[in-house]
């Protein structure tokens, strides 16, 4: 992987991200920024029969945000909980066939806001 | 894909005439200048031809060029050498916020070596830097004043005739990097109050790495580097001959072309300014809406974020720019934007668009098609209020 371009996958996303928007009434939202930058990523999703039954995304930030969190939408879409909370920077870097080397830290802020939607579902849930 | 090359302000391609004329002094002429032989005397003779061109085009003599390596070196060699020329009398170096890394930075290393004083001004949300200002902050100890005359990012153009004749009146040296607007705009340095002047030839159709500082006759400047000597002890080091060559064959060139091609290109520029706020009626034209470079368009659209929009607009095919460098996780609005007083979030998206030589009306219209879209797509992935 080039350590400077983006991959043909990451700008497909950024021309066609996925699961763009906010869901109206979402079991469970969660954010995550990058206080570097100013880049930040929400993801508002829902569970049903202990899967991730709908999910969107809403990021500001640069090629490599948007295309991470998009990307990250489409791994965690039909997983269980339990898979989508096991979900890592990595997973998303393989999906996009890499980022450039010092765009990396923008998977680990769409892995950020998944995590706390996650979370924020089950304390609805259980709450 | 046809690819649409609007960054003319990173740099132009070579002129094809300059190109080949470079290509003939590399293969044809293999001599050193300082040689005394005929070799020498051949590449000598281009040198002084290529010296002769510059100081035509800005009203300046001969021996006021110094051949450099490019716009960086040049203003380089005005703030140390200035300082150097004037130290134990003077250390004051007066800028403002939104010059070049190569004025900025370098005011700054001086200060962190102890060799000046900085002040930098500030300007107002066109980005001028008020003339009073510079006359304020003007001391018995004051040795240069370097305001740019047209800003790479925004396009404003400075008061440069008001701020060189308040520096004149107190007996400052004055510094404006040009390296936007030679070629560009008509400057005769016979009117124009400034002692030193930044000239870099890859922003005219002329190749990288060389460039020029004018140096009034009487302005107190010492070397920076040391070696052979070559360019009156000023810039010592081995001609870049063909590159020179190339220098001067563009500033040729440009003149000749510049008054139709500047009116041209502010047509097309008024034309996407005016395409752009009729379909992005939020689109907040970032400079001064009058007093800017003729080819510079330079906007910021809120919720979006300008390293997304410039990778965008080349998957469309178009090669534009912003001030909003992405590296390193950092994405740091330039110090432009924010010295303007843009809100970091907006300074965040901003584009420049800089038209050249090529550049036709077809080319306005294609990018104002392709540029809504990309940014309604951004605007409605970023959402219009995500929470921090």
């Amino acid at each position: 992987m080039s350590e400077d371009h983006y991959s043909e996958t990451a700008l497909d996303h950024l021309a066609r991200p996925r699961n763009v928007g906010t869901l109206a009434d979402p079991g469970g939202t969660g954010s995550d920024a990058n206080p570097s930058c100013g880049d930040r990523t929400t993801i508002t999703l829902r569970v049903a029969d202990g899967q991730v039954a709908d999910i969107r995304f809403r990021t500001f930030g640069c090629t490599a945000a948007i295309a991470s969190a998009s990307a990250l939408t489409e791994l965690a879409s039909g997983r269980s909980v339990e898979d989508a909370a096991g979900l890592e920077p990595a997973d998303i870097l393989n999906a996009l066939g890499g980022l450039p080397a010092r765009k990396e830290a923008c998977a680990l802020m769409a892995i950020g806001a998944l995590r706390a939607a996650l979370v924020d579902a089950r304390v609805k849930m259980t709450g | 894909m046809r690819r649409v090359y609007l960054d003319h302000a990173a740099t132009t391609p070579v002129d094809p005439e300059v190109a080949e004329l470079m290509a003939q002094v590399l293969r044809e002429v293999p001599g050193n200048p300082s040689s005394i032989y005929a070799e020498g005397r051949r590449a000598r003779a281009l040198v002084d031809r290529a010296r002769d061109e510059v100081a035509q085009a800005i009203g300046a003599d001969p021996a006021e060029i110094v051949f450099t390596s490019g716009g960086t070196e040049a203003d380089n060699l005005a703030l140390r050498g200035v300082l150097a020329a004037r130290e134990g009398e003077a250390d004051g170096i007066i800028t403002s916020a939104i010059e070049h890394h190569a004025v900025l930075d370098t005011a700054r290393d001086l200060a962190a070596h102890g060799r000046a004083r900085v002040t930098v001004l500030a300007v107002d949300r066109d980005g001028r830097v008020a003339p009073e200002s510079v006359g304020a902050a003007i001391d018995a100890r004051t040795a240069l004043v370097s305001v740019m005359h047209g800003n790479n990012e925004i396009g404003t153009l400075q008061p440069v005739d008001e701020i060189g004749a308040v520096c004149r009146s107190r007996g400052v040296a004055f510094h404006s990097d040009a390296v936007q607007t030679v070629g560009a705009l008509e400057i005769d340095v016979r009117a124009m109050p400034v002692d030193l002047l930044s000239v870099n030839a890859h922003k005219f159709y002329g190749p990288k790495g060389v460039g020029a500082l004018y140096v009034r006759r009487g302005t107190r400047i010492a070397t920076v580097q040391t070696g052979g000597g070559q360019e009156k002890g000023r810039r010592t080091g081995t001609e870049n001959v063909a590159g020179i060559v190339g220098l001067g064959a563009a500033m040729r060139l440009a003149m000749a072309r510049r008054a139709a091609e500047s009116a041209r290109q502010a047509a097309l520029r008024d034309r996407l300014i005016a395409g752009v706020k009729a379909r992005i009626p939020d689109a907040i034209l970032t400079g001064h809406p009058a007093e800017r470079l003729p080819n510079n368009a330079s906007f910021c659209f809120s919720g979006t974020q300008g390293e997304a929009l410039v990778v965008s607009l080349d998957l469309e095919g178009f090669s534009v720019s912003s001030g909003s460098a992405c590296t390193s996780g950092d994405t740091e609005p330039s110090h432009v934007l924010l010295a303007l007083g843009l809100p970091r979030d907006v300074a965040q998206g901003s584009l420049r668009v800089t038209l050249g030589r090529d550049t036709t009306e077809h080319d306005v219209d294609a990018f104002l098609a392709a540029l809504p879209p990309i940014v309604e797509r951004l605007r409605a992935a970023s959402g219009a209020a995500v929470p921090a």
